[in-house]
């Protein structure tokens, strides 16, 4: 079982991505789950949703402690949210950033997904939506296929700009 | 159609499948999406049924009281506190022997308010004269969903049906959903008393004690023949769509020596407890029980027990672990877990399970605790 | 003035008391629906007079349904018969705890959505299936077992409340005048969606009178001007014609309070006031019927 944490604001995103990179992961014929972590969210204030794929069926539908891959949508969770917890060392980041970060002991990938989302001008009541251009990413660490995200997301979204993020974040991401 | 999908979606799907005539609901969290669901397929026209937004959930389950008596089929939802506000009507329908079918999205009662699951909504129902049944993954909530509306409408049960789905872990997580079309598993629903202007009757009229004794006989007549419909549309289900459930759902539990029981997703969370307690040497099995009305009786003769319950009879125990004590010999340890939303793991469950003490019960989380 | 059909729908085995207004209201009722009806009731008068199981003293059918609920059960049973295109009139018959107390947000919910369908409130003031609690319809100075002293609060106007919801047709009736309950129920029943008829039904045993009296005290009811007949179809007001010649001169308020136990110890003071509530209602309704 491989075992996903989602860090985010609300707003961002991150809940849809759960969602998204479950259905990918169903889509490569995988069994897949989201399990958003509901408390009283509002705009703005941090949030955690899990995935998990798996081989077989998934009975466990309580909160991922010991993830295998960590997402942070926002960087500036990194200074109020302890978003390595359960992240075994060497365990693997993707990290929303337009620069290289360093995490002592960890293995960072970056990816400018809000400069893709302001490229693109996929933006929402002022913030930039991440929840399609992190597919890309995570396609190119290789947790789904390019093919599955991208059906994914054009299963969802009619507009063909979210599908490009994916893309474009898939292109740009050094895995 | 296959994809993934939220345990409300799953139950929305399933009632547009069963093609209900009326839907008369109230929004409430976690059940939210369902409401919203069947309004989008019915303004979109992919559902045929006229869609009543009533003003509240007493309403919701008159208004689906009136319209069953006509004879149609017709579905509600609600959750927690809008489950409390419907008690009355709860009694009544089942009263008046109406298939109403609603899915509940088990969830705490205030005070203080909490949106997070919890079984005491549906289990402070347990006496209204309503089938409750539990599932514990979207596709089982789905394929419930479609055995529900048959087994209320059976002309040897004509009870009401509530499926029950714990609030956001169950109807919020997406997971793999497999939709097929009903055909004809349901039947046309032929309600044998419904409204015939040619044939006046008066519906639930002042009734003397030399008869009401009777006509509530007759609900609890039902209720037993209930056991038989249901495994017979259990067994018609898994010869068309090939899943099949069962009152309970035993999980390694032929040589178990120790059963976990519990129910909804807890249910199914204890099966991974079970891999992990097997890999130590203890020979553990868990029972998901589904069918809480009526009681599905499982046999523990033998064996260690451990019973989680989501709930709490005030002042006398788990509503789980009363029952089972009543009903199958067994001095179970009784964990008061996942209360409100409570995280409760695998992990933790593994634990309840080598620290049981037969006759106790342990509140989780609660430093204090002790014997009953 | 269409001619009142000579089926009979109420057969007589009710168990209602000698003097009860309510069952002639609904024998007329009925005769203006026809059979193709199903009664709505909740908790009421209407519980028990219609027969005990297995006996039934009513020739439609008849859904009993919890106090609160009558016009949800009714939203409900609507939309259901015209789901299967079934024409039946479905009628809500509710006494007034049903409609302006326990049974107000059914009420204004069902009306909201435009239900179609009939709701009649036969109003005697007070929860009378319980014997006579105070009711939020029960008059101000009016006695009852839960105001001994006499009730401290004017009645809720519940027309008004219902007119709110701007229905195509709402009336009122008392069951002293029963063509004219039988003409407005008809044409109620020709207007698509929410209709509403308050009909006064004095009542012999709760308001102590005695039980021959209960037309004559619907008459002076409307004489003096406690009660005013009229019908609104699509907001235009009509005074009907009884309430017409008593409006131009009507007779002395203590004619209707006097014969009437219920407001023995009745104060000055309260007099005054259900007088000025009268003057109000009156002068209301002839400004907006000019």
């Amino acid at each position: 079982m491989f075992e996903i944490r989602i860090h985010s604001r609300g707003g961002q995103g991150g809940v849809t991505a759960a969602r998204l990179i479950a259905l990918a992961a169903f889509y490569d014929g995988k069994q897949a789950t989201a399990t958003p972590f509901y408390g009283a969210e509002r705009r703005g204030a941090p949030i955690v949703a899990f995935v998990r794929i798996c081989d077989t069926a998934i009975r466990t539908c309580c909160q991922v402690k010991e993830p295998d891959l960590v997402v942070v949508l926002d960087p500036t969770l990194l200074s109020t949210v302890n978003v390595l917890k359960g992240l075994a060392p060497g365990g693997t980041v993707l990290l929303n950033s337009p620069h290289p970060v360093a995490l002592d002991g960890f293995r960072v990938v970056t990816a400018d997904l809000t400069g893709i989302a302001l490229v693109l001008d996929l933006v929402i009541a002022g913030s930039p939506l991440l929840d399609t251009s992190v597919l890309g990413g995570l396609a190119k660490i290789g947790v789904i296929t390019l093919d599955s995200a991208k059906r994914a997301i054009a299963e969802n979204f009619t507009d063909p700009r979210n599908v490009a993020a994916a893309e474009k974040a898939y292109a740009e991401v050094a895995a | 159609m296959h994809t993934i999908a939220t345990g409300n979606r799953g139950v929305a799907e399933a009632v547009r499948e069963a093609k209900p005539g009326v839907v008369a609901a109230y929004p409430i969290t976690p059940q939210t999406e369902i409401v919203e669901l069947i309004a989008q397929y019915v303004a979109q026209g992919t559902m045929q049924a006229t869609y009543i937004p009533v003003e509240s959930e007493h309403s919701a389950m008159a208004a689906c009281i009136g319209a069953s008596a006509t004879g149609i089929r017709t579905f509600t939802a609600t959750s927690s506190q809008g489950l409390l506000y419907m008690h009355e009507m709860l009694h009544w329908a089942a009263g008046a022997r109406l298939p109403i079918v609603m899915a509940n999205v088990n969830r705490a009662v205030a005070p203080p308010w909490n949106v997070w699951a919890d079984h005491t909504d549906a289990l402070s129902q347990r006496d209204t004269g309503w089938l409750q049944v539990y599932v514990a993954t979207a596709q089982e909530a789905y394929d419930t969903m479609l055995m529900a509306f048959r087994i209320a409408e059976h002309e040897d049960v004509l009870l009401p049906v509530m499926v029950n789905l714990d609030g956001f872990i169950l109807s919020h997580t997406m997971q793999p959903l497999e939709t097929t079309p009903a055909g004809d598993f349901i039947p046309p629903l032929s309600l044998p008393h419904a409204i015939d202007i040619k044939d006046p009757a008066a519906y639930s009229p002042l009734t003397g004690p030399e008869y009401y004794f009777g006509f509530r006989w007759e609900i609890e007549r039902s209720m037993r023949d209930a056991r038989q419909v249901i495994r017979e549309v259990e067994e018609a289900f898994a010869g068309k769509f090939g899943r099949r459930y069962g009152p309970v759902e035993e999980y390694r539990t032929e040589d178990a020596e120790v059963v976990i029981v519990a129910m909804g997703t807890l249910g199914r969370e204890a099966q991974v407890a079970v891999d992990r307690l097997r890999q130590e040497g203890i020979p553990a099995g868990a029972v998901r029980l589904r069918w809480f009305r009526p009681f599905a009786r499982p046999d523990l003769a033998g064996r260690e027990v451990v019973v989680i319950d989501r709930d709490y009879s005030f002042g006398f125990g788990g509503v789980l672990a009363h029952s089972l004590r009543a009903t199958t010999p067994c001095n179970p340890y009784s964990v008061i877990a996942g209360l409100g939303g409570q995280e409760v793991t695998y992990a933790d469950i593994a634990q309840f399970v080598r620290q049981r003490k037969p006759g106790e019960e342990f509140w989780f989380g609660v430093e204090s605790h002790g014997d009953v | 003035m269409a001619e009142i059909p000579k089926e009979e729908y109420i057969l007589p085995t009710t168990s209602a008391c000698a003097g009860c207004s309510s069952s002639l209201c609904l024998r007329y009722i009925l005769k203006a629906s026809g059979p193709d009806t199903v009664l709505v009731i909740p908790a009421c008068c209407t519980s028990v007079i219609q027969g005990m199981y297995p006996r039934t003293a009513v020739n439609v059918p008849v859904y009993n349904i919890a106090f609160a609920a009558a016009a949800a059960c009714a939203s409900g049973m609507s939309a259901a018969f015209r789901a299967l295109g079934k024409k039946t009139n479905v009628i809500v018959y509710a006494g007034d705890g049903g409609t302006v107390d326990i049974g107000l947000q059914s009420l204004s919910g069902a009306f909201e959505r435009e239900t179609d369908f009939l709701y009649l409130c036969y109003d005697n003031e007070a929860y009378g299936n319980t014997g006579m609690q105070r009711s939020g319809a029960t008059p101000v100075g009016a006695r009852t077992t839960t105001t001994p002293a006499g009730k401290a609060h004017s009645r809720k106007d519940i027309e008004q409340i219902v007119e709110a919801h701007r229905p195509p047709y709402l009336a009122t009736a008392c069951s002293a005048y029963p063509t004219d309950l039988f003409s407005k129920v008809k044409k109620a029943l020709t207007l698509p969606g929410s209709t509403f008829i308050h009909i006064l039904a004095p009542c012999p045993t709760g308001w102590k009178f005695p039980p021959g009296k209960t037309i004559e005290m619907g008459k002076l009811a409307v004489k003096t001007g406690m009660w005013v007949l009229y019908e609104r179809e699509y907001g235009k007001l009509a005074i009907s014609a009884p309430s017409k010649a008593a409006m131009a001169t009507p007779l002395p308020l203590a004619d209707y309070l006097s014969p009437q136990g219920r407001f023995k110890g009745i104060t000055p003071d309260q007099v005054q006031e259900l007088e000025r509530e009268i003057a109000a209602r009156r002068e209301r309704l002839l400004r907006e019927a000019a």
